[in-house]
């Protein structure tokens, strides 16, 4: 086996020039039919973390029968430890507007939003300014379309796609019941194609290089390359973009310290891997998913302080409806911390193993589904480290 | 386009049920109770307590049974090892943040929580508890409701019942996370943003944090104070809801029962708000004309029409915090409640040779906001406080428990004179549509000489659920005396439950529609699914205590207010005319124009 599979890749933020204008022209020349079928071929999933395959959103929205369509951008990038859709909107907002673009024309809405994070807002100015010349130049083009944008006020559960649009709606901002899925009943009770930023970067990418050119990189399972954000315990934090398919093993001999004992693959609502695991464990839609946050920790850190940060950080941004993750969350948090005071036998830790379990089975958004996550992958590795 | 039907299996049981229906309502149909607590069949889906999950055949993650709509070839498995575990849980995470003591909590035994609890043995001590009791202050500013958050387990009912059934939003949620909670506009206090003291919140509350301000002691303090003599009155809509709270099946009438125990009680005398209720029908009738007068005759442009119902303590503050502008429409008298209180420390009081401020005057009332109305400064007429104690049917349900009375055994009793007589047209105002009967079967007579044009006097049109029920009536060989109405047609509407009001009042203040008489009731089905009526409400429950009044109307010799022998005779010995100056005096009252929030 190859000892070292890491590829760098550079197609997000290869500069073309202030617009795509050429990948626009092709496609107004397809028809959106064929738009959907390439995307489909082309393996493209989102980018958030969900890893939803992007072209079958599309046809399911498409297949909707309404007169009114959205395209919306979640560009509400809050998980802990993801910071590489500002730097995307901040150098390449055009291919943004143009992949939200090539979506509005594909499941035929004529409307876009994009969904900026509150702590994003020193983008705005910038954004609008790019924003009114882009949708000048695609009503040129012949496009019935245009985007605006909303801003966001801070709260991490915006991030769910159907609390985000009850934020757009001027509504709390809370996740509804599913189904009805966003394709089918999304923004404003309308089928709605929601698409994280660096998935609609790659959608232009796919239109302007060909599915086949991605289609080369990555896996069965996992095509194409992917943002990165590192930061952590490396000697060169940063946003990288890498072609999936390499194993945890591969990664840590690229940005480690030489001293990694676990990366938090996929924030702190994805997977702590341990270095025991590092080698089998490929990094994506067969492995740990990831939307794009890799923090790694070397022996000085306690992942008990890292266990508990996460709990904190999901303890304040629950929105707090549903049971298991607003009262969950306490309880987790508040077990460990009783656990590690010797106030409960450490044996607590198997029960709250399984309350994480029912955390997982019974919330009703991914928030509080996927605090299990970092709780059973720490706690399970670490254990050691939550008890003493 | 036609429903088609869904098939799935539910715990390996076939079952077809409609399209868009849910699992929940899939279980039901095959008499498999699925637990819930957020779910409310009067309010839209939620999904939030998560108690209902279920687990489906080949999906990841258990599924919320009250939100998720059946899907051909589903199969749902309610009782699974996977759905205990998660509900097991589920009911331990909220026993964790809930003031579990509940020997203390006036919802003991009435409790959803506390009979999930029972029904699932939880051990509630293998997780942390959550509530610090410092962290919680009860909120007991209101003169109606009661709110204590150390209680709430955010399942948001109260939310969806003042936003879409009320149209009020004087509770939402706020904040995030840990500290989520149910709270006002800024915070406020109870009493001083826009609740409407309905108590449609306290109905649909499943544990103790929202329960009404219960005088039960002080009555009872009261009755056993030798020196005071108290009167009590008894609410249309109490006599058809009490039994609920007693061992009786809903719709059971209770009227006998009720003055039985009422006298057992030690009431000095039981009385009756349907004397009133006659009595308004005969002032706001008056009124009406009077207006009509004014409008045809005089032609004064300004003419407050239509006429609004004032009898409904809550749709009165709705009206008065959202559509100041429409105050002149309301009918200046007072609601049943308050006209019988001033009475009873006047007329009541010379009749019977009392001293008015050794009266005690106690009304039972299926309403939570009659408790705020009878503090309302206005109200104190008679130069005391007219009506000193309101308590809801459940508290006179508790009180009745308490006594030790064999409710179901007693023998049916009468109430006592004065005041305690009346007719079928007072009955009916506990029902949406029921003043408006009973002031058409007045006012048509009065102006005709003739009975109201319906068999049997039933004004159908009047009657039932809908949201907002409209009528017209043709005026047509009337008395000379009222000729200006020759051939003209009555328009009126009826609207329950604060949302329909507020639709209509929407049209009338937006002239789009128009109308000479209207009817408000600000609770669903009228005072019978009134905030003080037993718990649970629901719409099949209310629908019997609706054929329960209905049938009490029947069952009256008299059935119209100006046949009420005791109402013609306070005309002759006390008040001289309808409207007169005595009446307006004691009977009549001014509102106020309050704040949006």
């Amino acid at each position: 086996m190859e000892k070292n599979k890491l590829t760098k890749v550079d197609l997000i933020f290869e500069d073309d020039g202030k617009c795509p204008t050429g990948v626009l022209d092709k496609v107004k020349s397809m028809n959106p039919d064929e738009i959907i079928m390439n995307m489909i071929d082309s393996g493209l999933k989102g980018r958030g973390g969900a890893g939803f395959p992007t072209g079958l959103k599309w046809k399911f929205t498409k297949g909707e029968n309404s007169f009114d369509k959205y395209v919306v951008c979640n560009a509400d990038e809050g998980e802990p430890g993801t910071f590489k859709d500002r730097e995307i909107l901040d150098k390449v907002a055009n291919k943004v507007y143009t992949g939200m673009a090539i979506a509005g024309y594909a499941i035929g809405a004529k409307k876009g939003f994009l969904y900026l994070r509150a702590e994003y807002n020193f983008l705005l100015k910038k954004l609008q300014k790019e924003l009114t010349e882009f949708n000048k130049i695609i009503k040129e083009k012949g496009f019935d379309y245009n985007i605006e944008i909303r801003s966001g006020a801070g709260a991490y559960i915006c991030g769910e796609e159907s609390a985000l649009f009850e934020s757009i709606e001027g509504k709390r901002g809370e996740p509804r019941n599913k189904p009805p899925y966003p394709t089918v009943a999304g923004l404003f009770g309308k089928p709605t194609s929601i698409n994280n930023v660096e998935t609609l970067v790659y959608t232009t990418i796919i239109m302007k290089y060909g599915v086949e050119k991605f289609k080369e990189m990555g896996t069965q399972d996992s095509r194409g390359s992917k943002v990165f954000s590192i930061s952590g315990d490396t000697p060169t934090a940063g946003i990288y973009e890498l072609e999936l398919g390499m194993t945890v093993e591969d990664f840590v001999s690229e940005f480690g310290d030489g001293d990694t004992k676990a990366v938090q693959v996929g924030g702190a609502s994805g997977m702590c891997v341990p270095r025991k695991k590092f080698q089998d464990m490929i990094i994506g839609y067969e492995g740990v998913p990831t939307g794009g946050s890799m923090m790694l920790f070397n022996s000085t850190r306690s992942m008990y302080n890292v266990l508990k940060d996460y709990l904190e950080f999901f303890e304040e941004e629950s929105c707090g409806q549903c049971t298991p993750c607003r009262v969950g969350c306490r309880q987790l948090l508040k077990g460990i911390e009783s656990v590690k005071r010797g106030e409960k036998h450490p044996s607590y830790l198997e029960d709250l193993k399984k309350l994480a379990g029912t955390m997982k089975l019974s919330a009703k958004c991914g928030l509080g589904q996927s605090v299990a996550n970092p709780f059973i992958s720490i706690v399970d590795n670490f254990k050691e480290e939550i008890i003493y | 386009m036609a429903k088609y039907e869904v098939n799935l299996k539910i715990n390996d049981i076939p079952v077809s049920v409609e399209e868009g229906a849910t699992i929940l309502g899939a279980a039901q149909k095959l008499n498999f109770r699925v637990p819930t607590l957020c779910h409310h069949s009067d309010l839209c889906l939620a999904g939030n307590c998560r108690v209902c999950v279920v687990e489906q055949k080949g999906a990841r993650a258990l599924i919320a049974a009250c939100t998720t709509p059946v899907s051909e070839g589903m199969e749902i498995f309610t009782n699974s090892v996977k759905v205990r575990t998660a509900r097991k849980h589920i009911i331990e995470l909220l026993l964790s943040e809930h003031n579990s003591e509940c020997t203390n909590c006036y919802k003991n035994g009435k409790c959803e929580l506390q009979s999930l609890a029972n029904e699932y043995r939880v051990n509630e001590n293998n997780f942390l508890k959550l509530v610090n009791f410092k962290d919680y202050q009860v909120d007991r500013s209101s003169p109606s409701i009661i709110k204590d958050d150390s209680k709430c387990i955010r399942c948001q009912r109260c939310v969806r019942t003042c936003a879409s059934l009320q149209y009020v939003s004087a509770l939402a949620v706020a904040y995030k996370g840990d500290k989520q909670k149910i709270s006002t506009f800024f915070e406020k206090s109870m009493n001083s943003v826009v609740c409407t003291n309905c108590g449609q919140c306290v109905n649909r509350c499943p544990t103790g944090a929202l329960v009404e301000k219960n005088y039960i002691d002080l009555v009872w303090d009261a009755i056993n104070d030798p020196n005071k003599h108290v009167v009590v009155q008894t609410a249309p809509a109490v006599r058809v809801g009490l039994g609920e709270d007693l061992g009786l099946a809903p719709g059971n009438r209770v009227t006998g029962k009720m003055v039985a125990a009422l006298k057992r009680m030690g009431f000095d005398s039981v009385l009756d708000t349907d004397f009133t209720a006659d009595l308004t029908i005969m002032e706001e009738g008056t009124e009406l004309l009077t207006r009509l007068q004014k409008a045809l005759v005089e032609k004064e442009e300004n003419t407050a029409l239509p006429l609004m119902t004032s009898c409904s303590p809550g749709w009165i503050k709705f009206i008065e915090h959202k559509f100041p502008s429409l105050l002149p429409h309301l009918s200046t008298c007072k609601s049943p409640q308050q006209m019988f209180g001033a009475l009873a420390k006047t007329f009541y009081a010379q009749k019977k040779g009392l001293k008015a401020e050794n009266i005690v005057s106690v009304s039972i009332m299926p309403c939570t906001a009659k408790k705020y109305e009878a503090d309302r400064p206005e109200m104190r007429d008679s130069g005391f406080k007219d009506v000193d104690y309101v308590l809801t049917t459940r508290e006179l349900a508790m009180m009745i428990r308490q006594a030790g009375i064999e409710f179901t055994e007693l023998n049916e009793e009468n109430y006592d004179s004065i005041m305690g007589t009346s007719t079928g047209a007072a009955v009916i105002f506990g029902a949406t549509g029921g003043v408006m009967e009973a002031a058409l079967r007045t006012a048509y007579e009065l102006v005709t000489g003739r009975e109201v044009p319906f068999k049997n006097l039933d004004i159908v049109p009047v009657r039932g659920f809908e949201g907002i029920k409209e009528a017209k009536i043709l005026l047509q060989n009337v008395k000379p005396e009222w000729g200006f109405l020759e051939g003209a047609e009555l328009s009126v509407a009826i609207a329950h439950s604060l949302s329909h009001a507020n639709k209509l009042m929407t049209a009338i203040q937006n002239k789009e529609v128009s109308y000479h008489f209207v009817e408000v009731m600000a609770c669903p089905g009228g005072c019978l699914g009134g905030g003080g009526q037993p718990i649970p409400t629901n719409e099949k429950i209310r629908r019997k205590r609706m054929a329960a009044i209905y049938e009490e109307d029947t069952h009256l010799d008299l059935r119209k207010s100006h046949d009420n022998p005791e109402v013609v005779a306070i005309y002759e010995e006390f008040l001289g005319k309808p409207n007169s100056h005595k009446a307006h005096e004691l009977l009549h009252t001014h509102y106020t124009k309050r704040n949006k929030y």
